[in-house]
């Protein structure tokens, strides 16, 4: 049971409809950051994407063949392990779907990669079917750097740990390898329905 | 891996830092310990069973029963409020924690250690300069502390305490300064920076805390300084905090 904190009201919002937050996580205007290190700053005419691993062959896009793929805008609530959730953020970017398209792996699980070097590791059934996009847009403006940019992974339906910031690639894997948090006590799937933030969780 | 359950607290003394900062100390009978740098979950229940929950970092030095969060009044937040002007010794707390293993320094992971912190995002690096007090470690440590005014400095008299013996305190104070002030009056800036910091060619263990915008900032002036990327830890914290 948990106890009751003597004088403790809180402070509800009627315009959160907790249908749409998560257990723990509460409702905020802004949009926080949090990285574990500086921001990196790649240039587009330097970036590039990849697919990699256990794949048929490499797959690569330079910044302006990914920018020539088919791009959806999506609005979608983000949920952080740190407790805020976001509704209704709009994004543009270029489905998962599509850049595995043309990939033929047996692979069950993704590491995305980025610089700086982080990385996260999610299930590819959970980057797959509509659930994921590589954003390089928010709220219709170049993704700024402190947010990812030129480009991030976005898995909403995950915690936002999940939704790499400066992503260059994902790497298709047989086993489920820890990432960056997954490794510093972080749960390894991380759903907020769940609440899956840690270890055991 | 077992779960991080919810613990409860005993609060056994609210001391105030600053005029918006306070120290909770607590009595948590089944806390195993932590690494400094890591942080707890709080968990506030009202009478209708509505929860909220928050992390703060732990500013005390590992120890078993005993954790001290320093949390800041956010004036419109929901939590710190409540745990800066109502909580008070006798009431308890639910936590859960410690969590977080990557913003964490302890002795053998060697130095020198370089500290740069904006207001409260002190709070994790003191406990690892607790730590290194206690532990009697003789790794050169530099902290730079970024506050407001004089008046704002959390740890004001520690931190003057623990100056000396391997450690340099600098302050920076940003709006107003006392009478006579000869340190720094201005932003974290590269210049501050190359005067405090370490050089980067003795490969400094870096920690960068604090608001989102004086992190960014400290942590791209220290990589145009050269030192190495992957060496600089950062924890930053958003205008919600809460």
């Amino acid at each position: 049971m948990p106890i009751v904190s003597r004088g403790f009201r809180g402070r509800r919002r009627d315009d959160a409809p907790s249908d749409r937050i998560p257990p723990g996580q509460y409702a905020t205007n802004d949009f926080p950051v949090l990285s574990a290190g500086p921001t990196p700053r790649t240039p587009v005419a330097e970036w590039d994407f990849a697919v990699i691993g256990e794949v048929d062959k490499l797959h690569h896009w330079t910044w302006d063949e990914f920018r020539a793929l088919p791009s959806e805008t999506v609005t979608v609530d983000i949920h952080c392990v740190t407790k805020w959730t976001k509704l209704d953020t709009v994004w543009e970017g270029v489905s998962v779907d599509t850049l595995l398209e043309g990939v033929d792996t047996a692979a069950e699980y993704a590491a995305a990669f980025c610089d700086g070097g982080y990385t996260t590791n999610l299930p590819l059934e959970d980057l797959t079917g509509g659930k994921a996009w590589i954003a390089f847009a928010y709220d219709g403006e170049p993704l700024d750097p402190e947010h990812g940019g030129p480009a991030r992974l976005l898995v909403p339906h995950l915690y936002f740990w999940k939704s790499a910031k400066w992503v260059r690639g994902l790497r298709l894997t047989s086993t489920n390898e820890p990432g960056f948090w997954e490794s510093n006590g972080y749960h390894i799937y991380g759903d907020p329905w769940r609440e899956q933030r840690y270890w055991g969780d | 891996m077992g779960r991080l359950n919810w613990l409860v607290a005993d609060v056994i003394d609210a001391v105030p830092e600053t005029p918006r900062v306070k120290t909770i100390k607590l009595d948590v009978p089944d806390w195993e310990g932590h690494l400094p740098g890591q942080h707890v979950d709080v968990r506030l229940t009202a009478e209708d069973g509505y929860q909220a929950q928050r992390s703060y970092s732990i500013a005390s030095e590992p120890n078993r029963n005993h954790v001290e969060l320093t949390v800041e009044r956010i004036d419109d937040g929901e939590v710190s409020p409540y745990l800066t002007e109502e909580l008070r010794a006798g009431d308890q707390l639910e936590l859960r924690g410690p969590v977080g293993g990557y913003f964490v320094w302890e002795p053998d992971r060697g130095g020198p250690l370089l500290l740069v912190a904006g207001g409260s995002g002190v709070v994790p690096l003191m406990a690892m300069l607790r730590h290194r007090a206690a532990a009697g470690s003789s790794v050169p440590a530099t902290l730079l502390l970024s506050s407001r005014s004089w008046d704002d400095v959390i740890y004001r008299d520690e931190l003057s305490r623990l100056n000396g013996s391997g450690l340099n305190v600098v302050h920076t104070l940003t709006r107003s300064q006392p009478d006579g002030w000869t340190g720094y009056a201005r932003r974290v800036d590269e210049a501050m920076l190359r005067a405090v910091a370490p050089p980067p060619g003795e490969a400094p263990l870096v920690y960068v805390c604090g608001p989102t915008p004086f992190v960014e900032a400290v942590a791209s002036a220290l990589v145009a300084l050269c030192h190495e990327p992957t060496s600089i830890r950062t924890e930053r914290f958003g205008p919600t905090g809460g």
